[in-house]
């Protein structure tokens, strides 16, 4: 009881250090299970090491000020050198904050594994996404459509992400909802998020991926699900298609793209972006390596 | 003939890269007419250029270290004010320039401020300390020094021919293989570190061998100053590291340059491979850094105590702790890989257990200040600055460890935040406290107290100021890297810290007034006695500057701390030991060989980045042809007579006689 009340006091310590900047998105304003959960995760992290920072800062800066030459109250302890008590002390106090913190990482890496499917009654919409130079592509396998710069996904609901990426490496981002992961040429990551309340959550790549990359940004909207269901009814109704050859014009270097919408898609483009059946993205056009040389080496 | 370059290399259209480019090439050119003019050069070239002095060589490597620390801190002034500009704008530097100038930025403050920096200390203080006349290999180490420079050459060459990598500090592919990066950036980047490579692995291998096996009678290992200590540890992961680095960087050079697929995207190449690879470097490579920057700062804590540094066997013990756990952490740069629980939690715990060895030295050197007589003097201030900045900088460093806070904070400005609290609270804090501790060792005159203190509370609080800001905004989602971002709430943040950078600019304008007016007043603040701040070491033994043999007679080592019993002996019977018998010294002849080596491995570079492949052949031939002309010497060191080092150190004991008398005096009245 004591315990778990000196438990509470120490995370709310530490999280009075970022509260006052939780109003600003971010990290420190979750909108999702993962996101909390991360947060919750970091604030503890930071309280277990704070408990031990800041008596040593504090120590630290008192022992340097009071043992300065011109204080005749100090006392000179020239031999002063070595104590077995203090080594062992020394020694033991890291060594326990970090069983304690390693307690917290092995549980926390696999708890929040961002493989790990979230406990839901409800069926992860599935999201394929592709990062390209420079702009996101979403595919919705179930619904035959795709967005681009844009996800719609219903609140309240896992989404299961799969993603890869057309050339260079990224790493795909919205920090309200939590969990980054990389996407990576002929690779496939997988991550859940899920939004509890509908909005509009800002996200972007977050691996430097070329001279677009500032603008690789991509909003994530939260639905309902009637709402949904008439973004992908409309979203049918018009807009190109996405066949192999809208991909390769796709796949060209763009910047500060406005998102748009596919009314229908190739099914198999994601396994075959992955397997490498198409080309990956060919580079700058005024390059030495033309988009026709990646297509020969296969 | 001329291969890739053509007059279109030079990019006329782009104003600041050329005026800058323009004005430092004026001012060297006007520095070199000067020397000239001046009849300067046959000094330089005999006394500097062509010295194996190990004091020369590390003055050298600082003076280096610090024209680099300025050009890497002009490009953090124009990224910082690029993005106190570029909110809803493109602000003044198109993306091609901003890619570049924080490729450039990270290259140079660790590879070419930060790594020589510590290096040059290294090259002062450890021969002096270990109570020797140079180290194993002092040609070699001369080499070692050109080659570093010539990385240097390359990479500020870049500026005004071609273009410098846009990659990132380091160069990940598949964005850095021919395909995404079509030009001669990632080229002069892997060139001028490859060639640089090879001089601090060189590095490496004389310091493990002169720490190893050249020490002066007594000096056993449990003798040594912790600096010493901490040099061995940094040496023995050059040694380890460095090659992975060469390795690394030969296969991007080889898919690059010859069409293997490594690291491609395609032909079954894998960029992770190469982040594995990199980090296997990457990592001990921080701890290459910031190992003798702890040496530095327990040297200046127990000095500046008046007290020997508390647990010396603790702190031995943890810095081979240190040196070994590096080693098992490099996949913490990449958590988000999505390796799974397992992986991230093993490399998660490995990361934070380096907190404890470090947490342990934090606390010796808070205990070595416990009951001591601290002196704040310039060093001292920068060291207490350093406890409690890298305390702040390790918390934030162990919360990246915690892969479920990483997966939130991986690439942030938190993360950049993180690294610069350690490696500037740390490596750069040590860089500056060391300058000014051996400053009067290296020169015979002190740095001026008042400058000193004004550069430290400018550069402390600028740092502050531009670095809890980066945290906060990392916290709010901002990525490192934007050449432009449109979100409101960062904009505040952003603009705190470019203000930040202005104070640390005046931090920097305090340093360089510091050298300016200490060398004006350098009679004034000269040091007769050798032992400027009442130290303990050896290198305080001997008068300041060293003679060229460093000591007359090898110091006869009884214990730790020789020089403060020396010193403490001398004090007790008023007089000095009995003068010695002097022999004659031989001391290796000055070379040209690594001035010469490294002027063609710049050839050899320029010419490899832009495919002139006569060149290349030429440069390298020409490179290996000098080695084996100095393999075939016949003389290879000479003598210093008897009678001068007699007269050399009869000198230096007139100063230390004066010095115990004018004590005696002050004491008496007491």
């Amino acid at each position: 009881m004591e315990q778990g009340r000196r438990r509470t006091l120490r995370i709310a310590t530490a999280a009075s250090v970022l509260l006052p900047l939780a109003g600003c998105g971010g990290v420190l304003d979750p909108k999702g299970p993962i996101g909390s959960a991360n947060l919750q995760i970091l604030y503890g992290s930071l309280a277990i090491m704070l408990a031990i920072v800041v008596p040593t800062l504090i120590g630290a800066v008192v022992i340097a000020w009071w043992f300065r030459a011109s204080n005749p109250k100090a006392r000179y302890l020239p031999n002063f050198v070595f104590s077995g008590q203090i080594e062992m002390i020394v020694w033991s106090i890291p060594i326990m904050v970090i069983i304690l913190l390693g307690g917290v990482i092995w549980i926390g890496a696999h708890q929040l594994d961002p493989y790990q499917p979230l406990a839901s009654s409800a069926k992860p919409t599935e999201v394929q996404v592709v990062s390209l130079d420079w702009k996101w592509l979403f595919i919705y396998p179930e619904q035959g459509i795709a967005s681009v710069n844009e996800a719609v996904v219903p609140a309240g609901k896992p989404v299961h992400f799969s993603l890869t990426s057309a050339s260079v490496m990224n790493a795909f981002f919205v920090p309200q909802l939590g969990s980054m992961i990389y996407t990576m040429n002929g690779m496939q990551t997988q991550l859940y998020l899920q939004a509890d309340k509908p909005g509009d959550y800002d996200g972007r790549s977050t691996m430097f991926s070329g001279d677009g990359f500032a603008g690789m940004n991509f909003t994530l909207r939260a639905v309902s699900d009637s709402d949904f269901a008439n973004w992908v009814n409309s979203t049918k109704q018009n807009g190109p298609s996405l066949d192999r050859a809208g991909y390769e014009t796709l796949e060209r270097q763009s910047e500060n793209v406005r998102p748009f919408t596919y009314r229908e898609i190739d099914p198999a483009l994601f396994h075959a972006i992955i397997m490498q059946l198409v080309p990956p993205g060919p580079g700058p056009s005024d390059g030495s390596a033309p988009a026709v040389r990646s297509t020969s080496e296969k | 003939m001329l291969g890739k370059l053509t007059w279109a290399a030079i990019p006329f259209d782009q104003p600041i890269p050329l005026l800058a480019g323009a004005i430092v090439f004026a001012a060297l050119l006007a520095v070199i007419v000067w020397i000239i003019v001046k009849g300067h050069l046959p000094y330089l070239w005999n006394e500097w250029i062509t010295s194996v002095d190990h004091k020369r060589i590390g003055v050298m490597y600082v003076l280096l270290a610090l024209v680099m620390l300025v050009r890497g801190f002009i490009d953090a002034i124009m990224m910082r004010s690029q993005q106190a500009f570029a909110f809803h704008s493109q602000g003044y530097l198109p993306a091609e320039h901003f890619d570049q100038i924080f490729s450039a930025h990270g290259t140079i403050m660790i590879f070419f401020a930060a790594m020589p920096l510590v290096i040059g200390m290294m090259n002062f203080a450890v021969p002096l300390q270990l109570g020797v006349r140079d180290v194993a290999f002092p040609t070699l180490n001369s080499t070692s020094f050109w080659l570093t420079a010539t990385g240097a050459l390359l990479v500020n060459l870049s500026l005004v021919i071609g273009e410098f990598a846009k990659t990132g500090w380091l160069p990940y592919p598949p964005l850095s293989e021919l395909t995404y990066s079509p030009g001669v950036g990632v080229d002069y980047y892997i060139w001028a570190l490859q060639i640089s490579g090879v001089g601090t692995l060189l590095t490496g291998v004389n310091f493990v061998t002169t720490i190893l096996k050249i020490r002066a009678p007594g000096m056993g290992y449990l003798r040594m100053p912790v600096f010493c200590w901490t040099a061995l540890a940094s040496s023995l992961l050059i040694v380890a590291a460095f090659p992975v680095l060469t390795a690394t960087l030969a296969m991007v050079a080889l898919d690059r340059y010859l069409g293997f697929h490594f690291f491609t995207d395609t032909g079954g190449g894998n960029m992770m491979m190469f982040m594995n690879l990199i980090w296997a470097w990457g990592h001990p490579e921080v701890y290459i850094l910031v190992l003798p920057a702890f040496g530095v700062f327990s040297e200046v804590i127990s000095t500046f105590s008046g007290k020997p540094l508390f647990g010396y066997r603790s702190m031995v013990i943890a810095t081979m702790a240190i040196c070994i756990v590096s080693f098992t952490v490099w996949l913490h740069h990449f958590f988000t890989m999505g390796a799974g629980g397992d992986v991230n939690a093993v490399f998660g715990i490995s990361t934070s257990i380096i907190a404890v060895p470090t947490g342990v030295k934090m606390y010796n050197w808070i205990f070595t200040m416990y009951g001591g007589r601290v002196r704040y003097a310039t060093p001292m201030l920068w060291s207490v600055g350093f406890i409690v900045t890298f305390i702040i900088g390790g918390m934030t460093g162990v919360l990246l460890a915690v892969p479920p806070a990483d997966f939130m904070l991986h690439n942030s400005l938190f993360l950049v935040a993180h690294f610069h609290n350690v490696i500037i609270g740390g490596v750069l804090f040590a860089g500056f406290a060391g300058l000014t501790y051996w400053f009067p060792k290296a020169f015979g005159f002190r740095l001026d107290e008042t400058w000193g203190k004004r550069a430290f509370w400018f550069s402390i609080s600028g740092f502050y100021i531009v670095f809890i800001p980066l945290y906060v905004v990392g916290l709010m989602g901002m990525t490192r890297r934007m050449q432009h971002y449109d979100v409101a709430e960062w904009r505040p943040w952003i603009l705190i810290a470019a203000f930040g950078i202005i104070v640390m600019f005046c931090g920097m304008v305090c340093q360089i007034t510091q050298l300016v007016v200490s060398i004006r007043m350098r009679h004034e603040l000269r040091d007769e006695t050798g032992d400027a701040w009442d130290g303990r070491s050896l290198e305080w033994s001997t008068s300041s500057p060293p003679p060229a043999f460093n000591y007359a007679v090898l110091p006869d080592v009884r214990g730790e701390e020789p020089y403060w019993q020396i010193k403490g002996r001398a004090i007790e019977t008023q007089q000095l030991p009995d003068e010695p018998d002097y022999r004659a010294i031989e001391m290796p002849r000055n070379s040209p060989v690594g001035f010469i080596t490294a002027v063609f491995c710049t050839f050899t570079g320029f010419a490899l980045i832009w495919h002139i492949w006569w060149l290349v052949i030429v440069g390298l031939v020409a490179a290996y042809v000098t080695f084996v002309v100095f393999a075939w010497r016949n003389v290879e060191e000479f003598e210093i007579p008897a009678a001068e080092v007699a007269a050399i150190d009869r000198e230096r004991r007139l100063a230390r006689q004066a010095w115990l008398d004018a004590r005696a005096q002050v004491s008496e009245p007491a």
